[in-house]
C-alpha cells in the first residue's frame, strides 16, 4: 500500500484507458503520455496496462507503507527517496516507510509512477483510469488527495528491469513538433489554411487540460460557416471552432464533437503532445498514413527491445515475486 | 420508425475515410434523418457483431459511424473493408432497438424553464407537456456526457433554442429541450438546454449492465410522473 502525503498539482490513477464504451458517451481517459506510462510499467516488470499514477507539473510526495519496487518515467523531475537523489526512468526499491519526493521539474509535463503489481483500485467499466469529467474510475473518479491510500496489486511473472530506456526516450523541453494526418474535411477550410497551420508555431493555452489543448496562434480560416453535425472524435483530433483557434483533443476528450476537423495527430506522437505544459510551443508537420504506422512500429520495437535485453532481475530485497513466466501471483507484493 | 428496410439502393450515398491512424469513419449526408441514422446504427451493430481483431470501439453518430482500432493489432484496410461490408449488406435482422419510458415531473423547481417554453410556444404549460410526451423519440447519438442521449425530433412548436448563457450546473435527471432535440442530463453538468422537468430514473450507472439506459437507435417516450413519485435526490 502507498499513501499520498502531498498530492501535487493533479495526480490521477491511469491505466490503458476505458475502451469499449464510447458508444454510450463514456470517454476513454487513460494516460496523456501512453509511452511513458508503458515504460514505467516495463521497468517494474508489470504488464503494459497496469494502473500507474499520472503526475502533472508539480509532483506529489508518496509514502510506501510496505517494501515496494517502483519507477518514475516521463517528465524529468528532481526525485528523492528519503532525501537521497534518485534517477528517473529506472526501477528502484523503497522500504516500508520510505518517502518519494518530487522536486523541480526540468522537462516534460507528466510523469508516471509505477509500482510493481500496479495501483489497485476497483475497475469501472473494465478500466481503472480516472475520468475526471465523468467522475469515474481511479479513486472516486477524482484527483488524489493528501491522506489517500492506494493498494498495490499482485506482481506478474516478469522481472523488474535493471536497465533504462535509451536516448530516444526524452521528454520535450519547452515545446515540440508533432506529426499529423490532414483531413478528412479539407473543403471546410480556406485554401491556404493547411499551409498556414503547418507553418505556424502555436502556444498551448492556459486553459488546456486532460480533455484538450487550446492552441494560441494564428486563426485558421474556415471556408464554410455552416454548423458541423456532431460525430466521433478520435484521440489527437485537431478541431477548429468558428473563431479559428484550434483545439487538440487529448485523453479525456468527449466522445463526440461538432467542429470542423483539420486532421489528427498520429498515435506515435500523442505521448509527445501529452508532455506539453501550458505555455509550451507546439508545431505540426503533415505526414502520410504509412509514416504514422512506421513511427508506431518503431516505438513498439524500442519498447520490446527495452523489455527483452534485460533478463537479469533487480536484487532480491523488496520483492519475492520470482514466479513462473506469465503466471499471475496471488500474493500482493 | 427506426426500422431498416432494404429499398432499391440508389447510387452510393456514403463514403469511408481514415480519421487519423487509428480510426476509420463511414459517413452519409450530414443530416438529422431517421433513415440515415438507422443505417448508421445497423452498420455499427454489424461491425460490432463481427468482433474484428484489434477493434476497440464502434461509435455511431447522427450520420456517421467511427471504428477505433489498435493500429498494431488491426490493419486500417481490414477495418475499412469491414465497414464497407457492413454498409453494403442488405439489412435482414430485426430492429434490435428498445423502447424506454421515462417518467418526468414537469415544471416547478425541477423544470424551471417550462413557463418560458410555454411562452415561446404561445400555449399553456400543460400543452407543452402534452406535446413533449406525445412523440416517440429516437436516440440519434449518445455523447457530450456519459449516457447523454440526443433525442429527436421535438415538436416544432415547443422547439425552443438553447439558452444564450448556459447554466453552470444543471442537476442530474433534468429533462431539457434544445431546438428540435430533447434529452436527460445523466449527471450534474453545465448546460444550456431549456429545463422543463426532471426524472428520478438513473440514466447511467457504471455498475449496471449495460451502464447506459439509452443506446443508439433506441426509442424513448416521456410520460408525466404520477403524483408522489420519488424525487431525484441521491443521483450523482
Amino acid at each position: 500500500m502507498i499513501r499520498m502525503v502531498d498530492p501535487g498539482l493533479l495526480t490521477t490513477v491511469q491505466d490503458g484507458g476505458r475502451w469499449g464504451y464510447q458508444h454510450l458517451g463514456v470517454p476513454v481517459a487513460g494516460p496523456m503520455d501512453p509511452v511513458s506510462h508503458r515504460v514505467a510499467n516495463l521497468l517494474v516488470g508489470n504488464p503494459p496496462d497496469r494502473a500507474t499514477l499520472e503526475v502533472t507539473l508539480v509532483g506529489p510526495a508518496i509514502e510506501f507503507l510496505a517494501d515496494t519496487t517502483f519507477a518514475v518515467a516521463g517528465a524529468r523531475f528532481d526525485l528523492s527517496l528519503d532525501a537521497q537523489p534518485l534517477p528517473v526512468n529506472a526501477a528502484g526499491r523503497a522500504g516500508r516507510g520510505s518517502l518519494l519526493r518530487f522536486g523541480r521539474r526540468t522537462a516534460g509535463a507528466r510523469a508516471y509512477v509505477a509500482v510493481r503489481g500496479g495501483v489497485e483500485v476497483p475497475p469501472r467499466l473494465g478500466s481503472r483510469s480516472t475520468d475526471l469529467a465523468s467522475r469515474l474510475g481511479g479513486l472516486g473518479g477524482r484527483p488524489l488527495r493528501a491522506g489517500d491510500r492506494l493498494d498495490v496489486g499482485a506482481a506478474g511473472g516478469a522481472a523488474a528491469l535493471d536497465r533504462r530506456p535509451g536516448r530516444w526516450f526524452q521528454p520535450p523541453a519547452g515545446g515540440a513538433r508533432v506529426r499529423f494526418l490532414p483531413g478528412p474535411d479539407p473543403q471546410r477550410f480556406e485554401g491556404r489554411a493547411l499551409k498556414r497551420f503547418t507553418r505556424s508555431r502555436f502556444t498551448v493555452g492556459p486553459d488546456s487540460n486532460r480533455m484538450g489543448y487550446r492552441l494560441q496562434g494564428p486563426a485558421i480560416g474556415l471556408a464554410d460557416a455552416a454548423p458541423v453535425l456532431s460525430a466521433a472524435t478520435p484521440p489527437g483530433t485537431i478541431q477548429v471552432p468558428p473563431a479559428g483557434h484550434p483545439i487538440l483533443l487529448m485523453a479525456d476528450r468527449q466522445t463526440t464533437g461538432g467542429y470542423a476537423v483539420l486532421g489528427a495527430v498520429i498515435t506515435a506522437d500523442l505521448g509527445v503532445a501529452g508532455q506539453l505544459a501550458p505555455g509550451d510551443w507546439i508545431a505540426f508537420e503533415a505526414c502520410e498514413h504509412g509514416d504514422a504506422v512506421a513511427a508506431l512500429i518503431k516505438t513498439e520495437q524500442r519498447l520490446m527491445q527495452l523489455a527483452a535485453t534485460s533478463n537479469r532481475r533487480l536484487g532480491p530485497a523488496g520483492t519475492s515475486s520470482r514466479r513462473g513466466p506469465g503466471r499471475r501471483g496471488a500474493v500482493a507484493s | 420508425m427506426g426500422t431498416v428496410t432494404d429499398r432499391a439502393r440508389p447510387a452510393r450515398d456514403w463514403r469511408i475515410r481514415l480519421t487519423g491512424d487509428a480510426a476509420v469513419t463511414l459517413e452519409f449526408a450530414p443530416r438529422i434523418d431517421p433513415g440515415i441514422n438507422a443505417r448508421v446504427v445497423a452498420a455499427a451493430a454489424r461491425v460490432t457483431a463481427g468482433r474484428h481483431r484489434g477493434v476497440r470501439d464502434v461509435v455511431p453518430g447522427y450520420h456517421a459511424v467511427t471504428v477505433y482500432f489498435d493500429p498494431l493489432r488491426a490493419d486500417a484496410g481490414r477495418v475499412w473493408t469491414a465497414l464497407e461490408e457492413a454498409v453494403t449488406t442488405p439489412a435482414v435482422e430485426a430492429d434490435a432497438s428498445r423502447e424506454v419510458v421515462i417518467p418526468v415531473r414537469y415544471g416547478g423547481g425541477e423544470g424551471p424553464d417550462l413557463e418560458e417554453v410555454a411562452a415561446f410556444a404561445g400555449c399553456s404549460a400543460a400543452e407543452v407537456i402534452r406535446r413533449h410526451t406525445a412523440t416517440t423519440y429516437r436516440v440519434y447519438m449518445v455523447g457530450y456526457l456519459h449516457g447523454f442521449a440526443y433525442l429527436g425530433i421535438v415538436d416544432p412548436r415547443i422547439a425552443m433554442p438553447r439558452r444564450e448563457t448556459p447554466r453552470l450546473v444543471v442537476p442530474a435527471g433534468s429533462v431539457g429541450i434544445a431546438g428540435r432535440q430533447t434529452g436527460v442530463y445523466p449527471t450534474a453538468a453545465p448546460g444550456g438546454w431549456r429545463l422543463i422537468g426532471r426524472t428520478a430514473v438513473r440514466v447511467f450507472d457504471a455498475l449496471r449492465h449495460p451502464p447506459g439506459l439509452f443506446g443508439p437507435g433506441d426509442r424513448v417516450r416521456f410520460e408525466p410522473a404520477p403524483p408522489g413519485a420519488p424525487t431525484a435526490g441521491g443521483m450523482t
